[in-house]
């Protein structure tokens, strides 16, 4: 049996994750807690400088209100993401992370990011909300602050250790257990409040590239569910665990296309030149009031493009030739300019890749690719679970305590579990929060979670005897694997257990293929969502056959059985919600039209930790009065 | 293949704990192989190409080589990353060179402090987080009416 010493670690707060979220509510928690002498405690699974999805770095930062110079209220963001997201989100949440965002990104400024500014010293904007920004050093500088603060307030981050389970007494977390992926250790940390800020879930579905390039994910494939995970298994209600995000990026190496459309005002077109916004227009009509209002949301610019692929029309092409030679001709009569000009658009285009996606650059490179000279191929990405971008998963979470919102039973932003708090990717209905958004979020988080502590914390109360079963079954597929490694002659194969790379095969496999991944052409139907469940039965009994040769590959092991449930709540939602709400996400075949009649509502989940069983409901939309 | 590490530069990080990229790494894929005291990508079908591993690298020995699937050989993105800016070489297939410079902060490394400069409060139960208004550049968190 594997013998790993047990390290018990105790503190008030714990933080688990290490991105933007959770390196907001470090921020903002460790603030609080130094004036009310609590003690912070943050984990993450990677190193902080780089964890999280913008461990590359980003070029722009995408949501920025601009109160005070009048840009914009926050009323009109939300208008703008209830818009985009067909009429589903959390108002509330959506509005308090819009009143906070903005001293996120000043404190980002102040902190060292650079973010453009022009002749009157006023932000750079890419699009409406979107601000320019050299951002290749945008974590290393975030978690900066975050370790600071906490160096400050006398606090503790563990990095390398792995967290797999929430630790339960009855409705309430009061913590959660992993293992350190650097030497045999299990730790148990023991809290009175627990934020959960792990990310969203890439790799549920099979991804387009193949053997060498299966991690060419456009969002990273170290977001693995882990968030989801925890909040499910938790006893957490869950929302929106329906909308996945699906971006439209440059082929295969999935470069953004944001400064492309926004900056340059590039058109999208199919191989034979019509471009799709344009040409299917009328298809917006169907989609009504969403599709005609503007912008148009995400998933019906994504729809358009896949009609013309699904009609043989493809590859789609971004025009980037044009945009360029459009933006010259403005210095037509001034050569001088023009050259300078060219420069700059030249820089500012590979930077975006550079910055972001260094892959695209290198493509670009390897295709002898001159933007100003040839277009370059788009494509929609397979699906991810990411609520803080243009999808909506995560968990169902109490709203603002100043806000007369009908969605309150606790501290802002905690779990329907007690003591559990969600940030980021880990919170649900409030899409369109990036990094920024999330950033601010997790300060909310900090706070509230603070707050909990003082007028409520108690000390957790911990069963010992279900806790030694909890590490039994986490370190399981260690011993399987010694157990019968031997039986063959290639541990590959063997018809005791499965090793972490076959189960993700499976688990894409039938997500692809069901679920309404890449090769299905983003369609499913009732038909395939039951078949899909049919085979998540054995695949759920398999995963306890999982069989792992070293901490590595017990770590591997536990990120697919979180993509699993991620991917297990995903097709329930879909089978319960009776109709097709965002077609360039997921098109429901049998359900084909939107119901605004009975669907315009929030489809919840949540599995039962008592009885193992998930209940699925509807949940009332609420608008903010007048907005 | 993703991130590689040249055999001849590495010197498996001599006399540390553990190597620059093993401790970077945000998928965990470095390892040290301690017998030829050099590092190697353990798994490169789940490198994301972030060159994490690159940028920190004391020795400048490892490189990216475009995945193998949908990337022609040939060219390369090589960073070197400074304390306020980072330069880039983009070599093309047909031997042309792009080089880029852009900036990656405003302040010195390690100074960030958690509050920017802005006046905080202590009310633990107002909706204003601990330095706002003031780094909302307002007189008050807004709400609504």
């Amino acid at each position: 049996m594997a013998n790993f010493e047990t390290v018990e670690v105790s503190t008030d707060l714990l933080i688990l994750g290490g991105g933007f979220s959770a390196c907001g509510v470090a921020t903002e928690a460790a603030y609080w807690a130094k004036k009310n002498g609590l003690k912070v405690t943050l984990v993450d699974k990677a190193a902080l400088d780089r964890s999280g999805a913008v461990a590359m770095g980003l070029s722009a930062i995408n949501q920025y209100v601009g109160v005070k110079d009048g840009e914009n209220t926050c009323e009109d963001y939300v208008r703008y993401v209830r818009q985009d997201l067909m009429g589903i989100s959390r108002e509330d949440l959506v509005y308090n992370i819009a009143r906070h965002v903005d001293s996120t990104v000043h404190l980002f400024e102040k902190w060292g990011l650079k973010i453009w500014t022009d002749e009157e010293g006023k932000y750079v904007h890419e699009g409406r909300w979107q601000l320019m920004i050299n951002g290749e050093s945008y974590k290393i500088i975030i978690a900066e602050a975050a370790k600071n603060a906490i160096a400050d307030a006398g606090g503790e981050i563990y990095e390398r250790v792995f967290i797999v389970e929430p630790l339960l007494d009855g409705n309430k977390c009061v913590g959660a257990v992993g293992f350190s992926t650097r030497e045999e250790k299990f730790y148990v940390f023991k809290a009175k409040a627990t934020a959960i800020a792990a990310g969203g879930a890439v790799h549920v579905f099979r991804p387009r590239s193949v053997g060498e390039g299966f991690g060419r994910s456009w969002y990273p494939p170290f977001n693995t569910g882990s968030s989801a995970y925890f909040t499910i298994k938790a006893g957490a209600e869950m929302t929106c665990q329906e909308v996945r995000f699906i971006p439209v990026r440059f082929k295969d190496a999935y470069g953004p296309v944001g400064a492309w459309f926004l900056l340059f005002k590039s058109r999208a077109i199919s191989a034979e030149g019509g471009e799709y916004m344009a040409v299917r227009k009328d298809e917006l009509q169907n989609w009504a009031p969403y599709g005609l209002a503007k912008p148009i949301p995400a998933n019906l610019r994504n729809y358009l493009g896949m009609l013309d692929v699904d009609a043989g029309l493809g590859p789609l092409y971004m025009e980037t030739a044009e945009a360029i030679n459009k933006i010259a001709d403005a210095y037509k009569d001034d050569p001088k300019g023009y050259k300078k000009k060219m420069k700059e658009l030249e820089a500012e285009a590979w930077e975006d890749f550079l910055d972001m996606t260094i892959s695209q650059a290198h493509l670009w490179a390897a295709l002898n690719v001159k933007p100003e000279e040839k277009h370059s191929e788009i494509a929609a990405c397979e699906p991810y679970f990411i609520g803080s971008h243009s999808g909506a998963s995560g968990a169902w979470v109490s709203g603002p305590e100043d806000m007369d919102t009908p969605y309150k039973w606790g501290y802002a932003n905690m779990c329907t579990t007690e003591a559990l708090f969600a940030a980021g990717d880990a919170s649900g209905a409030s899409s369109h929060k990036f990094s920024s958004g999330s950033h601010a979020e997790g300060r909310i988080v900090g706070k509230a979670a603070i707050k909990y502590i003082v007028e409520k914390g108690a000390e957790p109360n911990v069963d010992a005897a279900k806790l030694e079963e909890i590490k039994n079954t986490i370190l399981a597929p260690l011993d399987r694997y010694q157990e019968f490694c031997k039986l063959t002659t290639s541990p590959e194969v063997n018809p005791n257990y499965l090793l972490w790379r076959q189960f993700m095969d499976r688990l894409q496999k039938i997500m692809d293929e069901y679920a309404g991944g890449v090769t299905a052409a983003f369609k499913t139907s009732k038909a395939n969502l039951d078949r899909a469940m049919e085979l998540f039965d054995f695949l759920k009994e398999d995963s306890e056959k999982l069989a792992a040769e070293d901490i590595y590959s017990l770590e591997r092991c536990w990120e697919n059985v979180q993509r699993m449930w991620q991917g297990e709540a995903h097709v329930r939602t879909m089978l319960f919600r009776e109709e097709t709400r965002w077609p360039g996400y997921y098109f429901r075949a049998d359900t084909p039209k939107m119901d605004e009649e009975n669907w315009h509502c929030f489809a919840n989940c949540r599995w039962d930790p008592a009885s193992g069983e998930w209940e699925m409901s509807k949940k009332d939309i609420w608008n903010i009065p007048g907005v | 293949m993703p991130s590689f590490v040249i055999a001849e530069k590495c010197d498996g990080c001599k006399g540390q704990d553990k190597t620059a990229c093993m401790y970077i790494c945000p998928n965990d894929l470095m390892l040290l192989d301690t017998e030829k005291m050099k590092a190697f990508n353990r798994d490169p079908s789940m490198c994301w190409e972030c060159q994490c591993c690159v940028k920190i690298c004391p020795q400048q020995a490892m490189d990216v080589r475009g995945y193998s699937d949908f990337i022609p050989l040939g060219a390369s993105c090589v960073p070197l990353r400074g304390s306020q800016d980072i330069m880039w070489t983009v070599k093309f297939r047909d031997g042309s060179i792009k080089r880029f410079k852009f900036p990656i902060r405003t302040t010195e490394e390690g100074t960030a402090d958690p509050l920017g400069g802005y006046s905080a409060h202590d009310d633990l139960n107002s909706e204003a987080l601990a330095t706002e208004p003031a780094s909302l550049g307002l007189d008050a968190v807004p709400t609504v009416s």
